[in-house]
């Protein structure tokens, strides 16, 4: 029998009963249909969120005053006590490697910012102009921070858009000036809008030299160092040599914690991949649910059928032709209802990504594969027992109807 | 060209033996126009399908064109049935969601011919056999006269050298069944073995040699 035959003779078989064949190509799409839409939003979460650190800085190194023995890399190391500061000076240090691109010390408080009689409570940074960089920053006017020596505690700042529009409404800000906590200091650049940075709304921040904060603020500490490494593959020496560094600077003592973001996000990437298979491998269930209703009806089919499998057996059929044309009947139906889920699946992706449009819900390859695999698998593991049964079929009694 | 020898079949019906073929030696020439006729249950339905290879006897020899064909294989059985067996049924078994030349071209899709030969081969068999304009009809649009002919169109494809009748007008009125026996008739002249079983002595009778079947046994050859 020529492959083209048993196709179309399959066909004509399901063709014959509608019904039958519609709620087998309904439960096969729907499994299919699971895991692509569900791998797809799975993926699509992980992506989010993997690219929102990744808008971090990939490379970044963040050192954190304090030990966390016990609580690595968990929102808790984010406000462990200080036993000791980390300085400009250790910032400086740490700088001195090859391994390093770039370092940005960091300071953060609170201050009111005051011009003409308008005030307002605003987080006000300290940075240098690598700041801009490792944050990947846009300006929308003006300039950064000048690239000159950290310790110049020069009386300007960056405004926020957000703490721009308050301040100064659609005035031009530029060359203006404006009170921070007190001491007057001149605005020569305006962050954009996009405010892409994990830990603080950037629209809603004042960005000063690391100096002024510190002087604004009394103190001679650091809320933190980032430190961008050169690249991705010299991250762990760049954190051998971190923490030597401040352990030679602090009398032998390793008293920071040192974060990389790429572990963070490893760790993320991890959970959400695991979910993201956790929900396919559900889904898969509802596939083989399927293969096993594709069994069932085939197996009904079968008994339904013996005077017509009989037939081709008195016609010259061989039990291999007989097998081969219900697995193939099985395989026809595992195919068009995995089109057909592959339809709807992507059908609604499409769907979520109209409503959630951040969200990149199109299913990875993988996802369609597998979910392509199983249904054939299932297809052709649970049609090869009602195959076996009709091709054992002795053809005397399966004519006589019995 | 048909040689049994010695053919024993039983069967296991409840535990207990039944013997449906006893020791039968039956030789069949080519071209022969033989019946077999007995009593329900007389085996003579056995008889029919051992010789159409559906059937496998537990013991004895059976030469088909001098090949011993007890010990084939189901792939090696297969292809013979399909070049050398034509089979017609009592209740003709048309497959319903099939046209009659869908039908007819059964035999020759199991046997893998491409769509092209198999329509060559079936177009001047449906004109011969007057069902011109019925090819494009499913068997529940054909009157049993029609549905019959389509079968015995369906047996002769492959041009074997046997046609095995079970019934052929069982399930047929009169003048329909009497249609069908001529056409049989017909195919016989034309130089194809014909064993009809049937019940109706109108039928045997007709035969040019009538073997009776009793009780698993040759009661009677009028030839041979």
């Amino acid at each position: 029998m020529r492959p083209v035959d048993t196709i179309r003779f399959g066909l004509g078989s399901l063709g014959s009963n509608r019904v039958r064949t519609a709620l087998m190509l309904l439960a096969m799409s729907i499994g299919v249909a699971a895991v692509v839409l569900l791998t797809g939003i799975g993926n699509g979460a992980r992506l989010y969120i993997v690219d929102k650190f990744a808008a971090l800085g990939t490379n970044l190194v963040i050192i954190i005053p304090g030990r966390a023995e016990t609580a690595n890399n968990t929102p808790a190391t984010l406000v462990g006590e200080t036993p000791r500061d980390l300085t400009l000076e250790d910032a400086l240090a740490v700088m001195r490697s090859e391994l390093v691109e770039r370092v940005a010390p960091l300071n953060i408080g609170e201050l009111s910012a005051v011009r003409q009689g308008l005030e307002r409570q605003v987080p006000v940074l300290g940075s240098t102009a690598s700041f801009l960089q490792i944050h990947h920053l846009q300006l929308s006017q003006g300039s950064f921070l000048p690239d000159e020596d950290w310790d110049i505690a020069r009386p300007v700042c960056i405004l926020g858009s957000k703490v721009y529009q308050e301040l100064f409404g659609r005035q031009a800000a530029l060359g203006e000036l404006i009170r921070l906590g007190g001491y007057r200091c001149r605005v020569i650049g305006i962050l954009d809008s996009e405010g892409r940075s994990l830990g603080f709304d950037t629209q809603e921040l004042v960005i000063v030299p690391v100096a002024f904060a510190q002087m604004l603020y009394n103190t001679s500490g650091l809320f933190r160092i980032l430190v961008e490494g050169k690249d991705q593959e010299s991250l762990a020496r760049l954190k051998t040599h971190i923490k030597t560094t401040i352990a030679k600077r602090h009398y032998g003592e390793e008293d920071v914690t040192i974060i990389t973001q790429d572990s963070i996000l490893a760790t993320f990437d991890k959970i959400l991949k695991s979910l993201t298979l956790t929900v396919a491998g559900i889904a898969a269930i509802s596939l083989v649910v399927a293969g096993i209703l594709i069994m069932n009806v085939m197996l009904m089919s079968v008994a339904q059928r013996t005077a017509e499998i009989g037939l081709c057996k008195a016609l010259g059929g061989t039990r291999r032709q007989i097998m081969a044309m219900l697995v193939c009947e099985a395989l026809l139906l595992s195919v068009i209802g995995g089109i057909l889920g592959l339809l709807i699946g992507f059908a609604g992706a499409w769907g979520i990504a109209q409503v959630y449009p951040e969200l990149t819900t199109t299913p990875p390859l993988w996802a369609v594969v597998a979910a392509m695999a199983t249904a054939l698998g299932t297809g052709l593991v649970f049609s090869l027992l009602p195959a076996g049964r009709a091709a054992r079929l002795d053809p005397i009694r399966a004519l006589a109807g019995r | 060209m048909i040689e049994l020898s010695d053919i024993c079949r039983t069967f296991a019906v409840g535990g207990q033996e039944v013997r449906a073929m006893d020791h039968v030696c039956l030789a069949i020439g080519a071209g022969e126009y033989l019946s077999i006729m007995g009593p329900s249950g007389s085996g003579k339905s056995t008889l029919l399908n051992i010789i159409g290879l559906l059937d496998t006897p537990n013991s004895g020899t059976y030469l088909l064109d001098g090949r011993d064909v007890t010990s084939l294989g189901d792939e090696q059985l297969a292809a013979t049935r399909s070049l050398k067996i034509g089979f017609i049924f009592q209740f003709f078994h048309l497959i319903s969601r099939l046209t009659a030349t869908e039908n007819i071209e059964l035999p020759l899709m199991l046997a893998g011919v491409p769509a092209r030969q198999r329509h060559q081969r079936s177009a001047p068999l449906i004109d011969s056999f007057g069902l011109g304009n019925r090819r494009h009809h499913r068997p529940d649009e054909l009157s049993g006269g029609q549905r019959q002919r389509v079968a015995i169109a369906r047996a002769v494809i492959n041009q074997p050298a046997v046609l095995l009748a079970d019934e052929p007008t069982g399930n047929l009125d009169r003048s329909s069944g009497a249609e069908i026996i001529e056409l049989l008739e017909e195919l016989n002249r034309g130089g194809q073995t014909l064993v009809i079983v049937t019940h109706d002595p109108e039928i045997g009778e007709r035969a040019r040699r009538l073997v009776r079947v009793v009780d698993g046994r040759l009661a009677s050859d009028s030839g041979g």
